[in-house]
């Protein structure tokens, strides 16, 4: 896109793609550029390949971009696997010397990484600092953000570690200002917003910790695992008890133990993990206890694709747990979404008395750009227990008592002036075994049919964009926001709108039947193989999709095949 | 004070009748009289099985979950509100079968519940296949040609993995049970009390005579210290002719409440969560 420059640093694993996108993050953040970043990793700790892309703009990015300006090869490896992506004008940047390349110098920039680490006494450690230099130096921006960067993420180093890293930063600039003649990659710096750099497992982990979540339990599981460490270390000083299960199956049964004594409580995993903890998905729909499970999606099935993104949960989570219960299902679109929804997921979770789900994916978890401020007075908790003043009052309490909306009295053991029965057979309204038909019914219309019109009547809107007249509209939920955005605003021209549901179930099916009333081509955008969304939407609404533009590589979608794609459509 | 009555559950009982569980019921409902606590400050944990109705007959809060899941809601309440005195009432299918990785890591976790396990070495609820403590040979509707695998033992497996507490009951002796309860309880850290059952419908071999024959005190030797680990390993390891009851093994430990923290501040569940102040982790995000 124009007045844009997307750069991608290309190596093994284990040669710091992540701190010198990182670095860079930073620097073209204190430049005032909106940033863009996302990773591609393998599935191991040292070797293979993986790579690292920021795209920069003055004006917001949402999505990635197929095609970088600047390649920067960390290795020779990463040379054939990644020159095709450089644009017509891009540049590659590789140690000549070093990777023993012939070809003729016009081709690249030969920036000796190896030799300009082991000068400063360094070493190859120190190569990914020399190229966050290198690419500050060729965007022509002023060190000192450089240093102010690699200062703030090597904060918790040693003094010694921190000097290395300037002067190997510093190294890679001075020969790229000295090197590089052409101004063909300076960036315009602009003034600086005030705005927060984080992924979407970032914003969901403090969207829990506004929430209130004070429980959190999980098995660690690529890519759910930074939801557990954030709340580890974010978490601290909000006396967040973050517990590594034993497995799936405990962590979710531990999340039930908890929110049944009385504090919202979580557990994230991926899709493998999530089926091991349908099991206690019912029994929360059962034991009518509010709790918040995230499942990151991953390719599956089985062990799958570890590192990559897929959206194939869809069907799966809708329908998760042997028999009929209410649930809600949240799928943020976007890293702010997956704050203010996380935050909405847990006052939902104890107002209905139900397990609340949000998917996420590899894409969402680890991309990041710079986001608006949150407004916390749009992230406020709502309480649905009885509180100690009130419970004092409680006595003859009937945890299961048939009321006209479904939801019961929800005491806090030990504050009620008597007992809990929580039960996971059909149940009394005192919470006690029975095999009585006529309480069953009662039981299973008060989990089930009251709660779900409940929830029916406040589920998130879809946004909507250009529908109105449209000649396509593009359908997508979950972490295909951004791309879609981006199509459609370039497409503006061909009238393409789009909708996306950051909610999918209850699904919004009254909404969408008024959305697409007088819409002729219907296209679902989904990074998965069988159209999940599209099969919702037609049994949900009777609503045929003209086609579904799917996905299913592991790879997220990027702007450019989506626009692509969408040529076809007009 | 309280008394026997303020644990009077209204719901009716649904075992066999003479089933080791009543006497298990007894002793249960004997130790919370003697602990004196409120019955909205106990809760009673349970899985699946005949032993996971006990919560029922009792008044006392419960969290009657999944089969061989007790284990987990039961340390997670705990951790959640360190002042509720947590009992969890399992079997032997449902702790060392289908929960038996939970019993694994809850040892090591090391919370202060106490666990008391029906063990009528049977399957009773399905209708008597083998369970992970039945003995080799016995013959059931499923291990036609006898039990092959070579049964748990539990207690010999609880001081492998370091719990602090290990100790064995009978259901035929209320009142002794009663005191290892109210010790399990009054111990700080996961209490594993395995409690030998008659199964009086499935289990024609383990009966009320069969024990009886075999079951014999500990606290009646008085030359046995259960502070000692390796001693009390092999005290865990008699059985056959001689089985003994009592406290097998207990040791002082520091409890996971202890080593996290818990045990310094208040129940989680007191923590005021409405309009929580998160702009100094948000400034790490600038």
């Amino acid at each position: 896109m124009p007045g844009e420059l997307t750069i991608k640093i290309a190596g093994e694993a284990g040669q710091g793609m992540q701190s010198v996108g990182t670095a860079l993050g930073q620097v073209f953040r204190q430049a005032g550029l909106n940033i863009f970043a996302t990773q591609d990793f393998m599935s191991r700790i040292r070797g293979g390949n993986n790579f690292f892309q920021i795209s920069i703009s003055s004006t917001p990015l949402l999505a990635p971009r197929q095609k970088c300006d600047i390649l920067v090869a960390l290795d020779k490896g990463s040379i054939p696997l990644h020159r095709a992506t450089l644009t017509a004008r891009g540049k590659l940047i590789m140690d000549q010397k070093k990777f023993g390349i012939t070809e003729a110098a016009e081709n690249y920039f030969d920036v000796p990484y190896y030799d300009l680490a082991e000068k400063i006494g360094g070493g190859e450690l120190f190569i990914n600092s020399v190229a966050s230099g290198v690419l500050a130096g060729i965007t022509r921006l002023k060190f000192d953000f450089v240093r102010q960067a690699l200062k703030k993420i090597f904060n918790n180093k040693s003094q010694e570690i921190i000097d290395k890293n300037l002067a190997a930063a510093k190294a890679g600039y001075d020969f790229a200002v000295g090197n590089y003649k052409t101004e063909e990659f300076a960036v315009k710096q602009l003034p600086i917003q005030e705005s927060l750099v984080m992924n979407g497992h970032d914003a969901l982990a403090l969207g829990a910790i506004r929430a209130g979540c004070k429980f959190y339990s999980a098995y660690p599981m690529s890519p759910s695992t930074s939801i557990m460490e954030n709340l580890a270390s974010l978490g601290r000083d909000f006396g967040i008890v973050v517990e590594q299960a034993e497995d799936e199956i405990a962590a979710i049964n531990m999340v039930i133990g908890a929110s049944y004594t009385g504090v919202r409580s979580m557990a994230a995993t991926a899709g493998g993990g999530f089926a091991l903890m349908v099991e206690g998905f019912s029994l929360a729909g059962m034991l009518e206890t509010p709790i918040v499970i995230v499942d990151a999606q991953r390719p599956a099935p089985a062990t799958g694709f570890p590192t990559r993104t897929e959206q194939a949960d869809l069907e799966f989570l809708i329908h998760a747990g042997h028999g009929e219960f209410a649930r809600a299902i949240f799928a943020p679109g976007t890293i702010e979404q997956a704050f203010y929804l996380t935050v909405k997921a847990f006052n939902l979770a104890e107002k209905y008395q139900i397990p609340v789900l949000i998917m996420t994916d590899q894409y969402l978890a680890d991309s990041y750009r710079n986001v608006e401020k949150f407004d916390l007075g749009q992230a406020m908790v709502k309480r649905y227990r009885l509180s100690k003043e009130e419970s004092t009052k409680i006595t003859n309490y009937k945890r299961y008592q048939l009321t006209d909306t479904g939801v019961s009295p929800l005491a806090v053991p030990s504050w009620i002036n008597d007992v809990v029965y929580a039960d996971s057979d059909e149940h009394t309204e005192e919470g006690h075994i029975t095999e009585d038909g006529e309480i069953r019914k009662q039981m299973v219309a008060k989990r089930l049919f009251k709660k779900m019109a409940g929830l029916s009547a406040e589920i998130e809107k879809p946004e909507v964009f250009n529908v109105a007249g449209a000649e396509v509209v593009m359908i997508g939920f979950g972490s295909t926001y951004g791309v879609i955005k981006e199509a459609a605003e370039a497409l503006v021209q061909k009238r393409i709108g789009f909708i996306h549901l950051s909610q999918v179930w209850p699904f919004p099916g009254k909404a969408m039947e008024v959305l697409l009333k007088d819409v002729k081509k219907v296209v679902t955008v989904e990074n998965n193989a069988s159209a999940q969304l599209a099969n919702v939407l037609r049994r949900e609404t009777g609503i045929k999709v003209t086609r579904s533009i799917l996905k299913y590589d592991g790879r997220p979608f990027d702007l450019d095949e989506l626009i692509t794609a969408l040529q076809k459509e007009s | 004070m309280v008394e026997a009555k303020d644990f009077l559950s209204k719901d009716p009982v649904a075992w066999c009748p003479g089933c080791g569980d009543f006497g298990i019921h007894n002793a249960v409902k004997k130790a919370l009289v003697k602990l004196g606590k409120r019955p909205q400050d106990i809760l009673l944990v349970s899985g699946i099985g005949q032993a996971a109705k006990l919560p029922h007959y009792v008044k006392a809060n419960c969290f009657n979950g999944l089969h061989g899941r007790a284990l987990p809601p039961a340390v997670a309440a705990k951790i959640a509100n360190r002042e509720l005195t947590v009992i969890v009432t399992t079997g032997d299918g449902d702790c060392y079968g289908e929960g038996g990785n939970h019993f694994i890591h809850n040892i090591r976790r090391n919370v202060d519940i106490t666990v008391v396990v029906h063990d009528n070495q049977i399957y009773g609820l399905t209708k008597g296949q083998a369970s992970p403590t039945t003995g080799q040979g016995q013959v059931t509707k499923v291990q036609v040609n006898g039990v092959i695998l070579e049964p748990v033992q539990p207690l010999a497996l609880a001081i492998a993995l370091g719990a602090g507490f290990v100790a064995r009951g009978f259901s035929g002796d209320p009142d002794h049970l009663s005191t290892l309860i109210v010790a399990g309880v009054q111990h700080r850290g996961f209490a594993l009390i395995d409690v030998l059952q008659p199964c009086v419908s499935f289990n024609k071999v383990n009966t009320y005579d069969w024990y009886n024959k075999r079951v014999y005190k500990i606290d009646s030797d008085k030359t046995y210290d259960p502070g000692q680990r390796v001693a009390a390993f092999q005290k865990a390891l008699e059985w056959g002719d001689k089985i003994p009851l009592g406290i097998i093994y207990q040791t002082e430990k520091e409890t996971y409440e202890d080593k996290s923290g818990l045990n310094k501040r208040p129940p989680l569940i007191l923590e005021e969560i409405e309009n929580i102040d998160i702009s100094k982790i948000l400034a790490e995000f600038t």
